[in-house]
């Protein structure tokens, strides 16, 4: 996974609440077999008109927010469907950063998973960031990670609260199931004495290794 | 020992490793998966070289893309054909459990995890899919998790876990007739609001709760995560080991006493504390309605469509006037005079037997109005399907005009061709009103079983409480 430690970026607004993942990445695209490419179909529904046209009328499709790298919102970003495209479909489409006053838990904990920073601030801060962007074409923003500030060219310096183990993840762009893996011995003890694996009584009719074998 | 919520109780009992400052890492006891979020996953095992750590405790389903007509035809739509292949694949190459969409015990993940016996009190739970939250109706701590937690589980049985503060809502007073399971989730998500439960862990408790069957708690964990939760619960008690009894993968004889023994051994003890705490009196709730474009947007049958004018915070005032341009509704009009152009009774949240028994008991004798473009009744299984059919309910619902179709998630989320076209109006008896969830450009209802049968006869909403039913016990 790619680290995250500093990342400067021109910042786009979203001025919805309860922006849930069927929003980001609507089902006909939950069908596919990779990880990548989803950026084209981020929004899908909101930002494009039959044909595909751009959906003038969306915000993220006006001129000044192209290129945009950082997502600015409103509560519960990314409720709903524990979908991973959604925030696969936000990195790929150039995000970096989402800062909002809350995020459901479910996106919250993919983002972490995709070199996604998911910032939380207070409302009032939210509603200040969403003033100056609108105010200051092309305004950007400076995220660093390691002080956990977030500062503007217009004497703003914000700081944000992260749990330090994911931040130290993030920051080196660790791999989850390797760092698990470091506690393989505790996992096999743990599973000597906790026997879960169910016993079948009844005849069902699924395929499985014992089956193929007969 | 201090007093333990069962959510702790089940925490402890599979802490596998825990340092300070770091996620505890948590063992899974069963790891359910479905051709939708799974094949990444997979993928991203073979490239790192890891295999499946434990293919006994895992069980995959084709569910979510699967044709609700006749599935011995071609699968055409190309995109769900690799995906059902990647599963078959994926499966037979790392030994992994399969109910493919030809198995007599297929039906969706959650419907067919309770039914078949592999969701059991006590356990950890995991699928990739947010409604994991259903098998919490059990006492067992299920949640939903993204697709690179699914890899995680696949290697590693095991979840990176950040302790989640626990809810209590404790529902008192008698349900009213016409009023279920549906409706006192929908009334405390309107209640707690769509991130209310966020962060938290939810058990559910208190008469209105313990009174209802299995299949209504169900109904209730399920909808946990449109209330922000990752999990709800429900502790087990004669009611659950009861339903459980007899099951393909639960214990039988002795061994079935010694599994109730330690069950009982799971709820909350007296005085445990819980985060937070909420009330809800039922014994005067109506049924309800959802009007716009989240679980949270609902309303009394008996009420009216709301002002966004009468929202005092001005971000929850322009969400009513967009879900309100969305759903093309005008501020004070009655809920039962908005007019329905397709049903679809299905989903986990509302495909189960009783389900099925209270919907058919609305519509027997009577036919479906024809203002209604398609009714549909989509089991949440194969064998919900075979004991519908032995009991009638199929002849009752094609005598009325609806449609019989085979078991899978179908129009709750439209990844086969039971899509909801843009611009109608249906009732469902699903978990999710987003805009465009059941179709692009659709406009979704969430409503209970039966008043989703009686909308269809009606051509609209009803209060269905005049209509005597809907006290299955």
């Amino acid at each position: 996974m790619q680290p995250f430690r500093r990342h400067t970026g021109l910042v786009a607004p979203l001025d919805r609440v309860n922006v849930d993942t069927d929003q980001m990445i609507p089902k006909q695209f939950c069908k596919l077999l990779t990880r990548e490419g989803y950026g084209k179909f981020l929004f899908y529904d909101w930002r494009y008109l039959p044909g595909e046209r751009p959906n003038p009328a969306f915000e993220l499709n006006q001129p000044r927010y192209q290129g945009a790298s950082i997502l600015l919102t409103r509560a519960n970003f990314g409720c709903g469907s524990s979908r991973e495209h959604a925030p696969w479909g936000v990195a790929d489409y150039g995000f970096r950063v989402l800062i909002a006053p809350s995020f459901a838990d479910i996106f919250y904990n993919n983002c972490f998973k995709n070199g996604l920073l998911p910032i939380t601030l207070p409302d009032e801060q939210v509603d200040e960031l969403f003033r100056r962007t609108y105010a200051h074409p092309g305004y950007q923003l400076t995220v660093d990670l390691e002080a956990q500030t977030l500062s503007d060219d217009f004497d703003l310096t914000l700081t944000f609260p992260i749990d330090p183990f994911r931040k130290y993840c993030l920051l080196n762009g660790l791999d989850d199931i390797g760092l698990t893996l470091q506690h393989e011995d505790k996992i096999r003890a743990f599973e000597e004495k906790h026997q879960v694996t169910p016993v079948q009584y009844d005849d069902v009719d699924m395929w499985s290794p014992e089956r193929a074998a007969d | 020992m201090s007093k333990q919520t069962m959510y702790e109780k089940i925490w402890n009992a599979h802490l596998v490793h825990q340092e300070d400052g770091k996620p505890a890492l948590i063992y899974i006891d069963r790891h359910l998966i479905h051709e939708g979020t799974s094949p990444q996953a997979f993928a991203g095992l073979r490239a790192a070289g890891r295999r499946v750590r434990r293919p006994d405790l895992t069980f995959a389903v084709m569910d979510h893309s699967v044709s609700t007509k006749d599935r011995t035809l071609p699968v055409l739509d190309d995109n769900a054909r690799a995906q059902f292949e990647a599963l078959w694949r994926n499966c037979r190459e790392t030994g992994v459990r399969l109910f493919d969409m030809h198995s007599r015990h297929q039906g969706i993940v959650h419907i067919i995890g309770p039914e078949l016996g592999l969701t059991q009190p006590g356990l950890t739970i995991v699928c990739g899919d947010s409604h994991t939250s259903t098998h919490g109706a059990f006492g067992a701590l299920a949640f939903g998790i993204g697709t690179s937690e699914i890899e995680h589980v696949l290697a590693t049985q095991t979840l990176p876990q950040f302790k989640s503060k626990t809810m209590l809502i404790r529902v008192t007073g008698r349900r009213p007739p016409g009023v279920t399971a549906k409706d006192i989730i929908l009334a405390i998500i309107g209640k707690i609001g769509v991130a209310g439960g966020t962060g938290h862990v939810i058990e559910y408790a208190g008469e209105g709760v313990t009174a209802l069957s299995m299949e209504g708690r169900m109904t209730v964990c399920n909808m946990s995560i449109e209330a922000g939760a990752r999990a709800g619960m429900i502790a087990p008690d004669d009611t659950t080991f009861a339903w459980m009894e007899g099951r393909p993968f639960v214990p039988r004889g002795k061994d079935f006493q010694v599994a109730v023994e330690s069950w009982k051994t799971l709820p909350s003890d007296p005085g445990a504390r819980y985060d937070t705490v909420v009330e809800l009196d039922i014994s005067q709730l109506a049924p309800q309605v959802t009007w716009g474009t989240t679980p949270g947007m609902v309303a009394d049958v008996t009420g009216v469509v709301p002002d966004p004018a009468s929202f005092a915070d001005p971000i929850e005032r322009r969400a009513a006037e967009r879900a309100l341009e969305y759903m093309a509704l005008a501020p004070g009009t009655p809920i039962t005079s908005i007019p329905l152009d397709r049903v679809f009774i299905g989903s986990c949240t509302n495909s189960r037997l009783e389900d099925l028994r209270m919907a058919a008991q609305v519509v027997e004798g009577r036919r479906v109005s024809p203002r209604i473009k398609q009714a549909l009744v989509v089991p949440g299984s194969r064998l919900v399907k075979a004991q519908a059919e032995k009991e009638g309910l199929d002849r009752i619902f094609k005598a009325a005009g609806f449609e019989w179709r085979d078991a899978g998630c179908s129009m709750c989320i439209g990844m086969n061709d039971d899509v909801l076209p843009a611009g109608e109006r249906c009732a469902s008896t699903s978990n999710r009103n987003f805009e465009g969830r059941q179709g692009k450009g659709g406009r979704t209802h969430l409503v209970s079983p039966i008043m989703a049968a009686a909308a269809a006869i009606a051509g609209h909403f009803v209060d269905i409480r005049g209509w005597g039913v809907g006290l299955v016990e």
